[in-house]
């Protein structure tokens, strides 16, 4: 039947035009910008209360020069959770199960925290290297060990992002086959699937939301001690 | 009397069909053209449906539901191999 189950995430391309700047820009339809008026349209005002609740809620721990932040990190943050969201819908392409992308989102991001923190205070930004009240044998083995998991934060980023929507996919894609396949055999089980997929179509709309809030809340944790 | 409205004015629903050719050689096909093409297109659509006192589900709904359909279409070559037949 299906050549194989990694063929949902083969980039677009139609007569050999690439289309995943057409997925990546179709979120920014969706988003209408505001206008002057007191009383908005209800998509608007729905758009305005979220942008209000994730802006207040990742500004919260951020100093005032954080706040130069606050419009990157609330644009990546309703980017990764539309096009998330839009990826659930049947037939679409999700830009977000590419390694490629996700890693050019991260990287730069934690880049820019870390010569903020090392550019403006050094010393406190390589202070955080060392946890607070380490036994003095254990220092050098933990500066390593601190050093690895700096450098290792922004591949994190990426492949967790990658990972959870590639995963969360070619689950569905699996559980779905096999409901179609049992179902002139075995109904019953066929039903079962059925339910196993509803639930799994819930999981994976909370994951998507989930996954975008995690970058995003991840950067500005970084951010939150460099700055 | 009403105002003879300049061939390119006039939008495609009112073209007779005599003047198609003649309509597509005056229309804009620059990329601002395009650009300003679409912008209208997506204003006259937003107007209508979103930016109304009650708009509901259906205003985002048509969208997506195009989305929808228009990825089918770009993924056809892929998806044309997952038929259920017995000899693809």
């Amino acid at each position: 039947m299906n050549l194989s189950f990694f063929d949902q995430f083969t980039s677009p391309c139609l007569l050999g035009i690439p289309l995943i700047l057409l997925s990546m820009l179709f979120p920014a339809l969706l988003l209408p910008t505001s206008n002057n008026r007191w009383i908005t349209n209800r998509l608007l005002t729905l758009q305005l209360w979220l942008f209000n609740l994730i802006t207040k809620q990742l500004m919260l721990p951020l100093n005032n020069k954080g706040h130069k932040w606050a419009m990157i990190l609330t644009s990546l943050m309703l980017l990764l959770l539309t096009i998330n969201l839009l990826g659930l819908l049947p037939y679409t392409f999700t830009p977000t199960t590419q390694l490629s992308m996700n890693m050019a989102l991260a990287f730069p991001l934690w880049l820019a925290t870390l010569l903020t923190g090392l550019r403006n205070q050094p010393s406190m930004s390589l202070g955080h290297l060392l946890p607070e009240g380490t036994p003095t044998p254990l220092i050098p083995a933990l500066i390593l060990i601190e050093t690895t998991s700096l450098f290792i934060r922004p591949l994190a980023l990426g492949v967790r992002l990658t990972a959870n929507l590639t995963a969360g996919h070619l689950l569905i894609q699996l559980i779905s086959t096999a409901t179609f396949t049992l179902l002139p055999i075995m109904p019953a089980v066929s039903i079962l699937t059925t339910s196993i997929l509803l639930l799994l179509t819930i999981l994976e709309v909370a994951v998507a939301i989930i996954q975008a809030y995690v970058f995003v809340l991840l950067l500005s944790l970084y951010l939150q001690e460099n700055i | 009397l009403c105002a003879a409205v300049l061939l390119k004015d006039m939008k495609l629903l009112d073209v007779k069909l005599g003047q198609l050719p003649s309509w597509l050689a005056v229309r804009d096909f620059t990329p601002g053209g395009i650009v300003g093409a679409v912008r209208r297109g997506y204003d006259r659509y937003y107007n209508k449906y979103i930016n109304v006192k009650k708009g509901g589900l259906g205003g985002i709904s048509m969208v997506l539901a195009g989305y929808v359909v228009i990825s089918y279409i770009w993924s056809y070559s892929h998806l044309k191999h997952e038929r259920h037949r017995k000899y693809h």
